[in-house]
């Protein structure tokens, strides 16, 4: 039977060799959305520049810029780990307000800042692990299981308090108002923290075995299980991070504002996941980088400080992200579309 | 060298059985694996190779017996228990992760690391050594979408082999493989084998088990039908082991379809100038009144598109297609089954049977398509009409209500034409119908093809196996690098000569 299946051309060894512009696209085909986003970006800060006739990339503008969206880029630091396993979070806006306000209550009553900031992680870590449960043994999808967890997180907040409570802790405070200056540019504690979230996320991805099990998950759970991947306590922590920079986004926001609110964060979930996705990260899973997140936080806060130096209506903020995730749905469908044709 | 049988097993399964609703999987099977020895599970679709593999690697729990691995009485609860245990698998549909790079692929849970981080170098080149042990000269870093599905299952046996398996087990590794990846696949297995490892080999090609193997272990309906040295069993004796019957004379099938068809009258379907840009050049077929024609080329010759474009599948930018004689715009499965014409996929299992509905339900559906949604069928004629189909494709188990997802590939194939059959089509288009199915299903379903068409039904018959295809047609159209180079007469040519017009016809001009 063997000699009637017809033999194709031996493969591999007679293959002349690719050029380099192939090997590149071969090896890095995953990142061009991120690079795409990257673009978007520069020709976003040239736009402006011209725009407002050189009045735009300032020191203070692209310092503000990180400060401003610190709490946004902690938040999809923790989206990217939970989409790149193909599944979803919603549940951090409402888990950032939650532990936001229980931190500025806990300050309030003069619980130190060494007990209330690790309280304030653990609870996100502790609605994470929930959602994690339910996806995982409970075989509940993602967005129904975190959307139970959006709810939670409200239900927790309003508990807490239905007003704001302002904070008062010098601990804090010092996050936000502390300026390490290098000339007209500025860095602040939270701004730090940010980054921080960023680099550790982006070296546990790519330089350990939980992150290339995240990603492997993301390609073909299936395949992860029989590999012999550890792919349920893999699929919980990415839940339990999640959950974590929720929290930690909570003590941002709080400083940020120098209050607890419990309305706080109503729709942030979905910039979070605007902002994963438009830096590339794909929904289905399997492919991103923290890094690209990142950039799509810094071209989703870019499009607001624009349209606030416009004066023009909030809701054009809206519509502009929305057509930005829309094109850069419609480029990942073209690269997956394209890869799957190539085998 | 077959290995002495005074060897102290390595793994011995002792009274397996496993029940699924409605299919007695296993029942009390056992199974001896020596070190040093290739060992080959024989069996129909359904036999429970599967089966039996899936209980040695912890995928399914088993309802009674026990496994005996290296002396000690084990039981796995998943796959990474069983890889830690040395028992390592490389599956027909390749289990590995096309959004991650090859020498990820092959290292994967095993990188080398450095201080608190993977090394990549380290581990790429780790990963290069594995591969060329297996003489694959690949740019690990590359992803692993970018290779055939053939280097991506040769990739799969170097990470089982990073692995440090003790136990092997290749299922189908072949199926998607040329000649000359079989060979560099058989030498790995031999270097394997000598070095001591136990190879468990599942395949349906009888050549490649008879090439490989020191010893056959044959299973017949979840039942063991006995263990046998190669050297001891020829080949008829095992096929007749395997499907408890003699075999039936594929010649009578063969006789029956070398048939004269009257060619005067309309087509049943008529295709003039079919193509779409980049898919396949524009192409001329016509299928008549009781006629299977055959399709043959090598993969990615543009059969598949050809079917694809004619049932509307795909859209064609060029062509036309008269039904009867009559035009008609074939733009949608939908329009094609309204002129009933049916196409069985080659992917089954993502395009074709519902995997989560009984035999039965899988059945109806296709009277139900027929009858028009809202029409209730009588639970009488459904029951009538599905016990027809399974009695007369030989289903196995013979169970309506058994959930197709628990049946084997070749009873699911069965199951589908069955259900295609129900629309009453008057052109049935098959693609690639017996491909990873036994000899036995093959059979069967060949029987039937023929049977119908001498009754009329006209065929469009697509197969890798160029014996099937030169059997069952009438009338071959030979495709090449996504052009039809011509058509030839089955009863004119034979085996070498079609080889050679697939190989040599047309050059430069279309025939």
């Amino acid at each position: 039977m063997a000699a009637t299946t017809m033999a194709r051309a031996p493969r591999g060894t007679a293959e002349r060799k690719p050029s380099a512009v192939q090997t590149f696209l071969s090896r890095h085909g995953g990142m061009m959305p991120t690079f795409a986003a990257a673009l978007i970006l520069v020709l976003l800060f040239i736009g402006a520049e011209a725009f407002l006739r050189g009045d735009f990339i300032t020191p203070r503008n692209i310092s503000a810029l990180l400060l401003d969206n610190a709490y946004l880029l902690v938040l999809a630091v923790g989206m990217t780990f939970v989409i790149l396993t193909g599944g979803i979070d919603l549940s951090v806006g409402s888990v950032m307000a939650f532990t936001g306000i229980l931190g500025a209550k806990m300050l309030g009553a003069g619980v130190p800042a060494l007990v209330a900031v690790p309280v304030m992680l653990l609870g996100g870590a502790a609605i994470g692990l929930m959602i994690g449960i339910l996806v995982q043994y409970f075989g509940v999808q993602p967005f129904i299981a975190s959307l139970a967890g959006l709810f939670l997180g409200r239900g927790l907040a309003y508990i807490v308090s239905l007003s704001s409570i302002k904070v008062e802790n010098d601990a804090v405070l010092w996050l936000q108002s502390t300026r390490i200056k290098l000339g007209d540019w500025y860095l602040t504690p939270t701004g730090i923290i940010a980054l921080a979230t960023v680099a550790i996320a982006a070296f546990v991805l790519h330089l350990t075995r939980f992150g290339r099990t995240i990603y492997a998950i993301g390609g073909n759970e299936q395949s992860a299980r029989l590999m012999g991947l550890k792919v349920g306590r893999t699929k919980i922590a990415a839940y339990v991070i999640s959950g974590s920079c929720a929290g930690l986004a909570g003590l941002i926001l709080t400083a940020y504002s120098g209050a607890g609110y419990p309305r706080n964060g109503i729709g942030t979930e979905l910039d979070a996941i605007s902002a994963v996705v438009i830096g590339g990260t794909l929904l289905t899973g399997g492919r991103g980088y923290v890094v690209g997140s990142m950039i799509g936080v810094f071209v989703y806060g870019t499009i607001k400080t624009i349209i606030n130096y416009m004066g023009a209506e909030q809701s054009w903020m809206q519509i502009i992200v929305g057509a930005l995730l829309l094109l850069f749905i419609v480029v990942q469908r073209a690269i997956v579309a394209r890869s799957e044709g190539r085998r | 060298m077959p290995a002495d049988t005074e060897v102290q097993p390595l793994v011995e399964m002792r009274g397996i059985t496993i029940r699924f609703p409605g299919v007695l999987a296993l029942d009390g099977v056992d199974f001896t694996l020596r070190p040093g020895e290739v060992h080959s599970l024989m069996g129909e679709n359904g036999a429970g190779k599967s089966t039996l593999i899936k209980a040695l690697t912890g995928v399914y729990a088993i309802d009674a017996g026990e496994i005996v691995v290296a002396g000690e009485r084990r039981t796995f609860s998943s796959a990474a228990d069983a890889q830690a245990a040395g028992i390592s698998t490389v599956y027909q549909e390749v289990n590995l992760c096309t959004n991650l790079s090859v020498g990820e692929n092959v290292m994967l849970g095993h990188e080398v690391r450095r201080g608190a981080g993977i090394d990549w170098k380290a581990t790429h080149a780790a990963a290069a050594r594995h591969l060329d042990s297996l003489g694959l000269a690949l740019d690990t870093r590359s992803m692993l979408a970018s290779c055939s599905i053939a280097i991506q299952q040769l990739v799969a046996i170097s990470r089982a082999m990073v692995l440090d398996a003790k136990v092997l087990i290749l299922d189908e590794p072949t199926s998607s493989l040329d000649r000359g990846e079989v060979e560099q696949l058989f030498g790995v297995i031999r270097d394997l084998r000598d070095k001591g490892v136990a190879i468990l080999f599942v395949s349906h090609f009888l050549e490649q088990v008879y090439e490989i193997s020191d010893r056959i272990t044959v299973l017949r309906n979840g039942t063991l039908v006995g263990e046998h040295p190669i050297a001891e069993l020829p080949r008829d004796a095992l096929v007749t082991k395997m499907i408890g019957r003699e075999l039936e004379d594929l010649a009578t099938i063969a006789s029956s379809s070398h048939r004269e068809i009257d060619r005067t009258g309309t087509p049943v379907v008529k295709a003039t100038g079919l193509g779409r840009r980049g898919v396949l050049e524009p192409a001329d077929l016509e299928v008549y009144e009781g006629e299977v024609v055959g399709l043959a080329g090598l993969l990615g010759s543009g059969r598949t598109e050809l079917v694809r474009l004619l049932y509307g599948a795909d859209r064609p930018d060029d062509g036309a297609v008269e039904v009867h004689g009559r035009p008609a715009r074939l733009h949608q499965p939908r329009h094609a089954i309204e002129h009933r014409i049916a196409l069985s996929s080659e992917n089954r299992r993502e395009e074709g049977v519902v995997a989560d509905l009984t035999v039965a339900e899988n059945i109806v559906l296709g009277m139900q398509a027929r009858q028009g949604w809202l029409r209730k069928i009588p639970k009488k004629d459904q029951d009538a009409v599905v016990q027809e189909y399974i009695e007369a494709l030989g289903v196995r188990p013979a169970n309506p209500n058994a959930l197709v997802g628990n049946l084997s590939g070749g009873n699911q194939q069965k199951v589908l034409l069955a259900r295609w059959l129900a629309t009453a089509p008057e052109l049935l288009v098959l693609d690639e119908p017996t491909r990873g199915i036994d000899v036995g299903a093959k059979a069967d379903i060949q029987k039937k093809v023929a049977e119908l068409s001498a009754q009329g039904l006209a065929v469009i018959f697509i197969s890798s196996e160029l014996e099937e295809v030169l059997r069952l047609a009438q009338r071959v159209v030979v495709l090449r690098d996504r052009r039809k180079i011509g058509e030839l007469d089955s009863a004119e040519t034979d085996l070498d000569g079609l080889i050679a017009y697939i190989a040599n016809e047309g050059e430069g001009s279309a025939a």
